[in-house]
């Protein structure tokens, strides 16, 4: 075999490595992009395809009477020929994000549902005891949930048993933009739950901090606003893009151990000037 | 005869409103959304497409109707 033919091979099985795999579904990417709060709808396409995202999150919202708005939104959705994950902004109770849950299935025609439970308007902190609810429900009607919670390991382990093999901890609160706000924690989860897919979703505010939660060993991380609040929407998307990639690569590669003390990585022996004697 | 029908008054979408129509799909006729890519709850509850032509509407009910938008 030559070179160049080893080297083919070695990047196919690096890049099968790289699938994830979500309620039995391949994606190539790793990262999840919101669509909300784009400058425009061709920057929202845009911003779309330079993420090259497999997955984009969308909403329900009234629609006023003979409306096209969400008819419109729909096309360009569709246009983009990605997986939708709907979500279920706003809900404040199981019972509110069960209905959004279903009006949604039939809106988007998929089971996959990004599950919010919101209990308080100034964290959008989940409401974990409502997520866990709706979530066993919903599991148990067919639906694939995606629930947003918090980095507390009893949670997680209730909509595991709920039966979500996806969990999207929160970095740090929707649209705050501060990155990893509890590492030890996301550390610590990641450990606990070595087979369930693990999704950073919330907080995200830079490329770097998008990495980082790679290189924890987290599967994805879906973000919104730090893509659509950018200066550039569309470069910021690929820098997202790459950074997931970086990331992800970094973990399969296997970090090496932090060191309280420096260590020369140049050779000592044979330094010159070095008196020996 | 839709005429001949007293009106009810209704939340739609968070707003009261009025209506002659006896079914969730006379009410999506009558907002022009039957042709819409809309989904529905009554009283919380969602209401398949399928379904809207036999749920009754009664003085009172919450009606939602939803269309896709962005999200996060």
């Amino acid at each position: 075999m030559s070179t160049s033919q080893s080297m083919n091979v070695r990047d196919q099985s690096l890049h099968k490595e790289q699938l994830l795999s979500l309620y039995g579904v391949s994606v190539p990417s790793r990262l999840l992009l919101g669509t909300a709060g784009y400058p425009s709808p061709a920057i929202l396409a845009d911003a779309a395809k330079a993420s090259r995202a497999s997955i984009v999150t969308v909403s329900l919202r009234r629609e006023a009477a003979g409306g096209k708005i969400g008819e419109r939104f729909l096309d360009i959705i569709k246009n983009l020929g990605v997986r939708v994950l709907p979500n279920t902004a706003g809900c404040r109770t199981a019972r509110d994000a069960i209905a959004t849950a279903e009006m949604a299935r039939e809106l988007f025609g998929t089971d996959w549902v990004k599950l919010e439970v919101i209990a308080n308007d100034d964290t959008l902190q989940p409401d974990v005891f409502g997520l866990v609810e709706a979530a066993r429900i919903l599991n148990a009607n067919g639906f694939k949930v995606f629930p947003y919670t918090t980095e507390d390991l009893s949670v997680a382990e209730r909509l595991q048993q709920a039966g979500c093999e996806v969990i999207m901890p929160w970095a740090a609160p929707i649209g705050s933009g501060r990155g990893l706000a509890n590492v030890a924690a996301l550390k610590s989860l990641r450990a606990y739950f070595p087979d369930a897919k693990l999704i950073i979703d919330a907080g995200i505010g830079a490329p770097s901090h998008a990495a980082h939660a790679m290189e924890l060993g987290y599967d994805a991380v879906l973000l919104n606003t730090a893509v659509a609040k950018a200066a550039d929407p569309v470069r910021m998307a690929e820098a997202f893009a790459n950074a997931i990639v970086a990331g992800r690569i970094g973990y399969d590669a296997g970090l090496m151990p932090a060191r309280d003390m420096a260590v020369p990585s140049t050779p000592v022996a044979g330094t010159p000037f070095f008196d020996i004697e | 005869m839709l005429n001949a029908m007293p009106k009810i008054e209704l939340i739609v979408n968070g707003r009261k409103s009025e209506t002659r129509a006896q079914t969730l799909a006379a009410l999506l006729d009558e907002q022009e959304l039957s042709d819409a890519k809309v989904a529905t709850a009554l009283n919380g509850h969602f209401v398949s497409a399928a379904k809207r032509g036999t749920t009754p509407l009664k003085a009172g009910d919450s009606v939602e109707i939803v269309s896709a938008r962005q999200g996060g």
